[in-house]
């Protein structure tokens, strides 16, 4: 903290005009006004959040800077000179690099880490037209060695866990000695250890006088890096907060409202029978078996760093894949789903992780709408005999968009035209068009904003009381945001199952807090 | 609190920027304008013997490309519809000619061939795994080889010599030739009105059923439509089989035109209703497979071509013609996503 502050001070000193100004930038797309007259600055060796709510205009000025589209109208100046960066190589030319939370943005598959990390350099045709292994493997290992990155750099991009991949983006982007620096949700799917590494290098890209943009929803996160916060709402910048933070204001600034949780404390003792009991489960032959069971009316956030088994779990019992062992049963009936048509005809319902890969339609598809997306799981139920009514799958969809605000013009809009926030909630809306028995939702708040997630929470309580609610989050705050009860898991069993009221935070910190190395990677 | 004050907003007039109008009535405009400028240099364009013979024209070529559609739509490409329709006008001569069946014994073995040879491919993507173009391409060469196998490599008529030194003694019968060329009040070609039959039959099941969602679900987002509760690998199975048996079926209908049973026919199926296909993705800037598309499509080459001959252009600058057509079409799809993205 000390020495944060010692540092902020000194490149205060040091640069006295600032790196990247943004003045009075608008931008407006179709009939919404993306941004307006923002301004901004950014001075080499600070950290800067941004903070805003999904649909808030901050991809649109993250995409501003690094050069994907022009500004309507108002200027950029890099090092007071005005600038428009007509594209991302122009941008990087100028020193200018996003990282962006996509996958597919990281780099190329099939090639080793240490390719990917000197990809840049060979593209740019700064080396020379024969490249030596050797002299490869050595550029490549002062590129990881300057964030701290011990990944076997042999290995090819692909056989990486995300985290990792992410972690060899980022490195590759410092490589090429940026000015300035973006981070588009860099921690989204890393565990707290490597989000901790990623801190440790933002700190050291602040003392080389790095500019650094950093966009995250998570509170914690802004927190540990931010020199200053500003907060975007609407297209505008509604509060810029300097440390240290207040969270309270910018928060509130944020979401425009209030916010309080949308937890509602409940009794333990009202709940039901075990709907759902899961006994001597082995999610892989050679884990150790657990029993759980699920109330009625209960909700349960299983937590866990990316790889505890968590997925595997919520795809047994969603009938996704079968056990190594052991048995399950709904209701008091045995439960051992073929797949998850059976899963959903008897109201056992899972929205998966990565909404993308698992939940919505590319805008190929004819039905890609939130009207179609959410009706999907339901046709042969509602339909049974094939032609397709409008009324129903109109009135399913409008009840959805009201229970859960989703923000759009109309429920034809197609899924791509919304914001992260609104996507996530038109998947688990989809989830709440009929009645469940047993909800299963795998990390439902990724890439979604406080005040979206505290709408999700609220409408996934409202629902509750009739049906065993699952939520699978990595993130302890939100486990303790959402759950009742908090049952941690680590490497493939259940290390923790406790009500909310009486779990020691840091044992829930401690038994989660550390995943192994190899029991991430695939 | 506020989520349930969210009042929800009413549907906005859709107002359509100049550029999505044009592409989406690109073909159209086109179609139009093809139709004036054939009509203003030959006057006997527009009637309606010629708008029907034009129909007839490419009635086989939309009918396969009716099929590849729904393959297409599930994120596969039945490459083999085109022998399959070939294979199909063989087998359905060797049954009326060498075997002297029916006709209904024809057309019932033909379709029924059709629907094996979509399982034989969905076999081999769904549960060989083998990628559907690669699958199909095998089975393309397949069919072509096997269809000369019977008959030696000859074409079947009555009277044709087959291996073994048989004579075939049987005839085209006269209700068989007339699926390829009765025309219902002395104007409607007969293989029209099945192609109509069939492309609205298949258009209501893809646009307006919860089968056609589940075809273009997996087509767009397999893992999605799995875990939605999609039996995805019946519906591309399903996918295949409806291809075969429609392509088998424009095979009956191709036999019944040219009445024998000709090695040759069926070289250029498969490649115009792909092209059909294809600029049907552009009919109505849909982006997508759709089967009205297809038709249209199919019927905008065939005007051309018509237009074309009518106008004494050479028969060899007809492929050209097509695959400018197709490149045009093409270029309205993808250039204009790309704008839109």
């Amino acid at each position: 903290m000390q020495g944060r502050r010692r540092v902020s001070s000194t490149v205060q000193n040091i640069a006295a005009a600032p790196l990247i100004t943004v003045t009075q930038v608008s931008k407006r797309f179709g009939s919404t006004l993306a941004l307006d007259r923002v301004s901004l600055r950014l001075e080499a060796g600070e950290v800067v959040a941004l903070m805003g709510a999904n649909g808030a205009g901050k991809s649109t000025l993250v995409r501003i800077l690094s050069g994907v589209y022009p500004p309507d109208s108002g200027e950029v100046a890099l090092s007071g000179k005005p600038f428009t960066a007509a594209s991302p190589k122009a941008a990087r030319r100028l020193g200018i690099f996003a990282v962006h939370q996509s996958i597919a943005e990281i780099g190329v598959p099939g090639l080793s880490v240490a390719e990917n990390l000197t990809l840049d350099r060979l593209c740019a045709g700064e080396t020379n037209a024969i490249v030596s292994r050797r002299q490869l493997r050595k550029t490549a290992t002062e590129i990881a060695e300057g964030i701290g990155l011990a990944i076997d750099l042999t290995l090819p991009l692909e056989r990486l866990t995300i985290a990792e991949q992410q972690l060899v983006a980022i490195a590759r982007a410092v490589a090429s000695n940026p000015a300035v620096i973006i981070f588009d949700e860099p921690t989204a799917s890393l565990s707290q250890q490597e989000a901790e590494r990623l801190f440790g290098v933002i700190d050291r890209l602040r003392q080389r006088q790095v500019a650094v943009l950093y966009i995250s929803h998570r509170l914690g996160d802004l927190k540990r890096v931010a020199d200053r916060i500003e907060v975007l709402r609407d297209g505008r910048i509604v509060g810029s907060f300097e440390r240290p933070v207040d969270f309270g204001p910018a928060v509130r600034a944020m979401i425009g409202r209030d916010f309080q949780s949308a937890t509602v404390r409940r009794d333990p003792t009202d709940y039901a029978a075990p709907l759902l009991e899961l006994k001597g489960i082995l999610l892989r032959p050679d884990a150790e078996p657990f029993d759980l069971a699920v109330r009625s009316g209960e909700v349960v956030a299983i937590t866990g760093a990316v790889g505890s088994g968590k997925t595997s779990l919520a795809e047994i019992i969603y009938g996704e894949r079968p056990p190594a062992g052991g048995t399950m049963s709904l209701n008091g009936r045995p439960w051992a789903p073929h797949g998850p048509d059976r899963a959903i005809a008897s109201g056992v319902f899972l929205a998966g992780e990565n909404r993308w890969r698992t939940s919505l339609f590319p805008s190929s598809v004819p039905f890609a709408s939130i009207a179609g997306t959410i009706s999907f799981p339901f046709l042969r139920a509602w339909f049974p005999a094939g032609p397709l009514t409008e009324r129903r799958e109109r009135e399913a969809a409008e009840r959805g968009v009201r229970a859960f605000g989703i923000k759009c013009r109309s429920i034809d809009d197609r899924l791509e035209t919304l914001s992260g926030g609104n996507q996530q909630k038109v998947v688990v809306a989809r989830w709440h068009a009929e009645p469940a028995q047993v909800l299963l939702l795998d990390e439902p708040f990724q890439g979604v904003d406080i005040g979206a997630r505290t709408d999700i929470i609220r409408a996934l309580r409202a629902g509750a009381s009739d049906r065993a609610t699952m939520v699978f989050v990595s993130d302890h705050e939100e486990a303790l945001e959402v759950g009742d009860r908090i049952v941690v898991m680590d490497r493939h069993r259940i290390v923790e199952d406790q009500d909310r009221e009486t779990i020691d935070l840091l044992r829930l910190l401690t038994a989660a807090g550390h995943d192994d190395q190899d029991g991430s990677r695939r | 609190m506020s989520a349930n004050e969210t009042a929800l907003p009413v549907r906005p007039p859709r107002i359509l920027p100049v550029r999505e109008i044009a592409s989406r009535s690109a073909i159209f405009l086109l179609l139009g304008a093809l139709v004036i400028l054939f009509q203003l240099e030959e006057p006997a364009f527009l009637n309606l013997g010629n708008l029907f013979s034009i129909l007839q024209a490419v009635s086989i070529t939309a009918l396969l490309g009716v099929g590849i559609t729904v393959t297409l739509a599930v994120g596969g490409f039945d490459l083999s519809a085109g022998s399959m329709a070939a294979f199909s006008q063989m087998a359905a001569s060797y049954v009326l000619v060498v075997l002297q069946g029916s006709t209904l014994d024809a057309v019932i073995f033909c379709l029924i061939v059709g629907a094996a040879v979509g399982l034989f491919n969905a076999a081999l993507i769904v549960l060989v795994g083998i990628p559907d173009l690669l699958a199909t391409l095998g089975t393309l060469f397949l069919l072509v080889g096997l269809e000369l196998i019977p008959s030696g490599g000859r074409s079947i008529a009555t009277g044709a010599i087959l291996p073994g030194g048989i004579t075939a003694k049987g005839s085209f019968p006269g209700d068989f030739l007339a699926l390829g060329r009765l025309h219902l009040g002395g104007l409607v070609p007969l293989p029209v009105i099945i192609l109509a039959v069939v492309a609205l039959v298949v258009w209501f099941v893809m646009e307006r059923t919860r089968w056609g969602r589940v075809f273009y679900a997996i087509g767009g987002n397999e893992v999605a439509a799995r875990l939605a509760g999609a039996p995805t690998r019946r519906y591309r199975a399903a996918a295949y089989v409806i291809s075969g048996t429609i392509a088998a079926l424009g095979g009956v209908l191709l036999a019944a035109r040219i009445g024998r049973g000709d090695v040759s026919a069926g070289n250029s199926l498969l490649l115009d209703s792909v092209a059909a296909a294809l600029i049907g993705y552009a009919v109505l800037g849909v982006n997508h497979p759709n089967v009205f598309g297809t038709v249209v499509g199919a019927i905008f080459v065939g005007v051309l071509l018509n237009g074309l001959t009518m106008l004494n252009a050479p028969y060899y600058t007809q492929d050209f013609v097509k695959g400018a057509v197709l490149v045009g079409a093409l270029a309205i799809t993808f250039g204009l996503q790309r704008k839109r993205s």
